[in-house]
């Protein structure tokens, strides 16, 4: 039988819901898996509503439509979930099928097993050859570019430690007559295995925070005191995020959220909350604004309707010609003083809500977020991204128990091999022959 | 035609090789240069070892004679990694070099349809690209269905010592001079690859009191599962231990130059295998180590040549002189022969199929150190395949194909004809993917119905095997259906074991899971009572202990065996496969795979690529 596979079917950021399909034979249990229903007797070809649940947390309301072989897209077991709780949420979902048991579909592997099971006219071979080839070299790509230097660095730290302890067990075996090689016992390697779980742990906490593998856009907004720059935030937030913190009284430097626009994820930060006082603040607030515009994928640079520029001001619209940039004049509603004649401005007043849906509309143009190809991808590879180090970690803990227990350690190591080949599997590096190169180079051997 | 095998070559390769098709039925002829030459060991003294002591115990699984004649010469036995798990295990003899080929000529000699014949061959007869005999150095034109070149080192084989270099084989035998040349005529891609040898000391100049004695083990192991206690385990002979010293750093270091690797020397084409470097390599690449490991191992109880293990080298003789003197125990060591390097010819191994037969040539299969190994055991492993197949290509019938999960002799052929090979390749345990059920102890298990299926294997083996599984079977279903009971006596049984008490009953099997517990505690203590052979109370043991590991291994094996299932016509034609990207169409064009699954295992051949070729092949040949 072929593996069970799993990807989001439908385009990312388009429409309101998003599809998942898995198709194979363990179709059916990954589902039960993760349903607050069970499907294993429902007939085939229905429809069923339920809640996606991980470790008694729903994750998300959805239609399960189960279809059973042959009468399907793909002849096998198929079942497709509606997701309806955007983006990320629908990513959450595709992990926990990953991690229960279904392989991400490489680009075009539906409708290649399809074919292969004669399910699809032969005329459409080219077709879907011309697919595979284009899709999997930019789905390659996509899937390491997006790995932050951070997270390939650790992942990378990880293998390496991996295979010092595999290499030299490995020597250990092959050469067992030579005293000069250190013995590698269960003893010895407990506590690096142990380090290796730790480091697991943190990586996958900060993938899953979303903060080291980097998703959708972040924009910073900036401009003066009082401009308006908290009120655009609330509102693109649709929560009294930024205000709530002020009454609180906190002094936070940065205030930040997130909210979906046509499917995709920014990240919005603003630069309320500075304290105003004395003269250093005009200094403090321009310094902050070099930073936001170095950090952010969009800067949103609000002037006021009502006053003229002042000379900070336009030594902002210098700084900012480097980005992609809006000019966002607020306050349309009192009198006009501000005189400029610039690119990119849009007209709006927060308190009368005017502009907003503008403002909206040209960064889903800016970014063509209406044409999303390239974004789906990388956040298929996150979802990968994270099913594979729970993998590697899976096999990390069953590594740890088989130690204690006082298994033998060539056999120990067989799992070993097997997270360093998943781990490598995330940065893209499997290679088994490096493993033998490994030996050659660090020990001295021979007859 | 006069017959229906040759075999050129009587190293262990071709010995294998002949024994196999004889045995099989067929009229078969070894021709060697030198008949006392047939299974010499012009190398290491022994047989076996890590991972290689497996492909010697799956030969003997498939009916050869490589493990029954090392037990019959063994000066010593050891069963290396013993403290480890089961799957490493392994099996090495010091074999004594006088007896073991003696014994090796009289078992071929007393062979039926066998025969031997002194030539040197140089040359083949081919028709259309088909292989129709062989042609000696006298022309004397020798007719067979198939032929079987074990050539080992002597193709064009150059010895290395120091800066002379001579045309001559190992041991100063004659090399054939122009057959690697006629099978470049025929199209063979040529590789030329250089291996070594240590020097031999004189025994008696040896100081043995500054070496550490090694001693073989206690318990009398074999490499045929036959016959029980072929030697007396009290009469082995020890190797002894020594080190380098800050002495022989310094002289080699002093006359790096003199070396021929690291002389600037630009004669020097063949290439080296990286695990078994000359000292001079050992010191340069790992100068922070201050001694190295030395072996002293015994050659034969009928001379006094010693083999100085871990000492290869290719300074020239006086400073060899220097060198040994510089050892411990050997100030006053005589020099019996010095160490040497040779060059030799071999052909791409991507140029053969799994069955061994040539792609270049019909009806020729190539065997050993001519197809880019390194290793008599390596050599004896792909020789009977070699002879096996070539039989079964006669009768018209499908070739034996061993599969990564069912051998190492599996993996040998698959790594060689798959990724191809550029240094002498040496069997390791980290090749093997599924080792966990490529063991020593399972060896007869996983092969000796394919010996029986192919005729290398008699009926009286035969049964002797089913009624092994018989056994196996019959214990693992007493321990799955009996149960120990939670009494106060059973519990104190426990306790004695350092194992935990229960307090539920549990299966004598799930028992056995526990790390602590073995059929053999369990026996000591009445808990199971029947007596079972040793093997198979072994077999059943491991089992049961590292089932979950070895269901993970069978599991992941399916998945390989599911795309080995998958076959490519051989009349493809890569380049017309649309899409692929271009390294990949050259690899597959190269190697031209047989199967799915080893298409994938060439480097350079993305998933991407095995997806298009999948619907190509869909669609232009329907599956």
């Amino acid at each position: 039988m072929e593996d069970t596979i799993a990807a989001i079917s439908t385009a990312l950021g388009v429409g309101a819901i998003s599809i998942i399909r898995i198709s194979g034979n363990e179709a059916i249990n990954i589902i039960n898996k993760i349903f607050d229903k069970d499907v294993t007797n429902v007939p085939s070809h229905t429809i069923h509503y339920g809640h996606i649940i991980d470790n008694n947390e729903v994750i998300d309301e959805v239609l399960v439509s189960i279809m059973l072989a042959p009468k399907t897209f793909t002849t096998e077991n198929v079942v497709e979930i509606n997701c309806h709780g955007g983006i990320s949420t629908t990513n959450k979902v595709l992990e926990l099928v990953l991690t229960n048991g279904a392989r991400l579909a490489e680009p075009g592997e539906f409708t290649k097993r399809a074919f292969l099971n004669g399910r699809i006219d032969l005329t459409q071979a080219e077709g879907i050859m011309n697919l595979i080839e284009a899709k999997s070299e930019k789905s390659r790509e996509m899937s390491i570019k997006q790995l932050t230097g951070s997270v390939s660095n650790i992942i990378s730290k990880i293998r390496t430690d991996l295979v010092d302890i595999i290499s030299n067990i490995e020597v250990n075996i092959d050469y067992p007559e030579y005293e000069d090689i250190e013995v590698i016992t269960n003893e010895k390697i407990l506590p690096q295995i142990k380090n290796i779980k730790e480091e697991l742990l943190t990586t996958i906490k900060n993938a899953e925070n979303g903060k080291i593998i980097n998703e959708g856009i972040k924009i910073g907004i900036i401009g003066k005191p009082n401009v308006g720059k908290s009120s655009l935030l609330n509102e693109l937030l649709e929560e009294n995020k930024a205000i709530v913190t002020d009454i609180e009284g906190t002094t936070r430097d940065i205030v930040e959220g997130n909210f979906i626009l046509d499917g995709i994820a920014c990240h919005v930060i603003d630069t309320a909350g500075i304290r105003e006082t004395s003269d250093i603040v005009e200094k403090l607030g321009v310094n902050k604004s070099l930073e936001i515009i170095d950090n952010s994928d969009l800067v949103i640079f609000m002037l006021n309707n009502n006053e003229e520029l002042s000379k900070e001001e336009i030594e902002l619209l210098k700084k900012i010609k480097t980005k992609k940039h809006i000019i966002v004049i607020n306050k349309i509603d009192l009198d006009n003083k501000m005189e400029l004649n610039e690119e990119n401005i849009i007209k709006i007043s927060i308190k009368e809500k005017k502009g907003i849906n503008t403002l909206k509309q040209r960064i889903i143009d800016l970014f063509n977020l209406g044409e999303i190809t390239t974004k789906d991808l990388s956040y298929i590879s996150n979802a990968r991204s994270i099913s594979l180090l729970k993998k590697s970690l899976n096999i990390i803990n069953e590594s740890i128990n088989d130690l204690e227990d006082g298994t033998p350690i060539d056999i120990i190591e067989t799992n070993l091999k097997d997270c360093w080949n998943t781990l490598g599997e995330i940065i893209g590096e499997t290679y088994t022959d490096e493993l033998i190169d490994e030996i050659f180079s660090r020990f001295c051997l021979g007859k | 035609m006069e017959y229906d095998i040759i075999v050129v070559g009587g190293g262990h390769a071709g010995c294998e090789a002949a024994y196999a098709s004889a045995n099989i039925g067929k009229k078969t002829l070894l021709v060697t240069g030198n008949i006392n030459n047939i299974a010499t060991l012009p190398c290491n003294p022994s047989i076996g070892g890590s991972a290689k002591g497996i492909i010697v115990r799956e030969i003997d699984a498939l009916g050869g004679i490589m493990g029954r004649i090392a037990d019959k010469t063994a000066l010593q036995m050891k069963m290396l990694n013993s403290s480890k798990g089961p799957a490493v295990r392994s099996l090495r003899a010091q074999v004594d070099k006088v007896t073991y080929p003696k014994e090796m000529l009289k078992v071929l000699e007393n062979t039926k349809n066998l025969k031997i014949k002194e030539a040197m061959v140089e040359d083949l007869i081919v028709e259309n690209h088909e292989v129709q005999g062989i042609i000696t150095e006298k022309n004397e034109k020798i007719f067979s269905k198939k032929v079987i070149l074990t050539t080992g080192t002597y193709l064009k084989a150059d010895i290395l010592v120091g800066s002379e270099r001579t045309r001559s084989g190992p041991h100063g035998e004659r090399p054939s001079l122009h057959l690697s040349d006629k099978l470049k005529e025929y199209g063979f891609d040529i590789l030329r690859l250089k291996t070594g040898t240590p020097q031999r000391i004189d025994k008696n100049s040896i100081d043995f009191s500054k070496t550490k004695e090694e001693n073989g083990d206690n318990i009398c192991y074999g490499f045929n599962t036959e016959e029980d206690n072929i030697y007396d385990v009290t009469k082995q002979i020890p190797c002894h231990l020594i080190y380098t010293t800050p002495e022989t750093h310094k002289i080699i270091l002093d006359n790096l130059n003199k070396s021929a690797m690291y002389g600037g020397r630009d004669d020097i084409e063949g290439v080296g295998p990286r695990y078994c470097p000359s000292i001079e390599d050992k010191i340069v690449r790992f100068s922070d180590k201050e001694k190295h490991q030395l072996f002293i191992e015994p050659e034969s109880i009928y001379y006094d040549d010693m083999y100085l293990q871990g000492f290869s080298t290719s300074m020239p003789r006086d400073v060899q002189e220097k060198m040994v003197h510089s050892l411990p125990g050997l100030e006053n060591a005589v020099i019996n022969k010095y160490a040497y390097a040779i060059e030799y010819d071999a052909i791409y191994p991507t140029q053969i199929t799994r069955s061994l037969e040539t792609k270049i040539l019909k009806n020729l299969y190539t065997a050993g150190q001519i197809n880019g190994t390194s290793g008599y055991e390596e050599a004896a492993g792909q020789g009977i395949i070699a002879g096996i197949n070539a039989c079964l290509s006669i009768d018209n019938k499908e070739p034996l194909i061993l599969k990564r999960n069912e051998a190492y002799i599996g993996v040998l052929i698959d790594d060689l004809v798959t990724k191809g090979t550029i240094e002498p390749y040496r069997m390791l345990t980290s090749r093997a993917e599924y080792r966990l059920i490529l063991r020593h102890d399972n060896a007869d298990i996983r092969l000796t119905d394919y010996g029986y299926k192919v005729g290398t294997i008699n009926n009286e083996r035969y049964e002797k095997f089913n009624h092994k599984k018989e056994l196996i079977k019959e214990l693992t279903e007493y321990l799955k259906n009996n149960k120990l009971t939670p009494n106060e006596h059973n519990n104190e049984i426990l306790k004695k074991l350092a194992s935990q008490e229960i307090k539920d009953g549990i299966t004598l099997y799930n028992l056995l899971k526990r790390t602590e517990i073995t059929i053999d505690k369990l026996q000591d203590n009445k808990i199971i009572n029947d007596d079972y052979p040793k093997d198979v109370e072994e077999q059943v043991e491991i089992n049961i202990k590292y089932e979950g590991y070895i269901a993970k291994v069978n599991k992941e094996a399916e998945k390989m065996l599911r795309q080995e299932e998958k076959q490519i016509p051989t009349d493809i034609d890569y380049n017309k496969v649309p899409n692929l990207a271009s390294e990949a169409r050259q690899k597959l064009l190269k190697v031209n795979p047989t199967t799915i699954g080893q298409a994938l295992r060439i480097s350079g051949v993305n998933p991407s690529d095995i997806s298009i070729l999948m619907i190509y092949l869909r669609k232009y040949y329907n599956e």
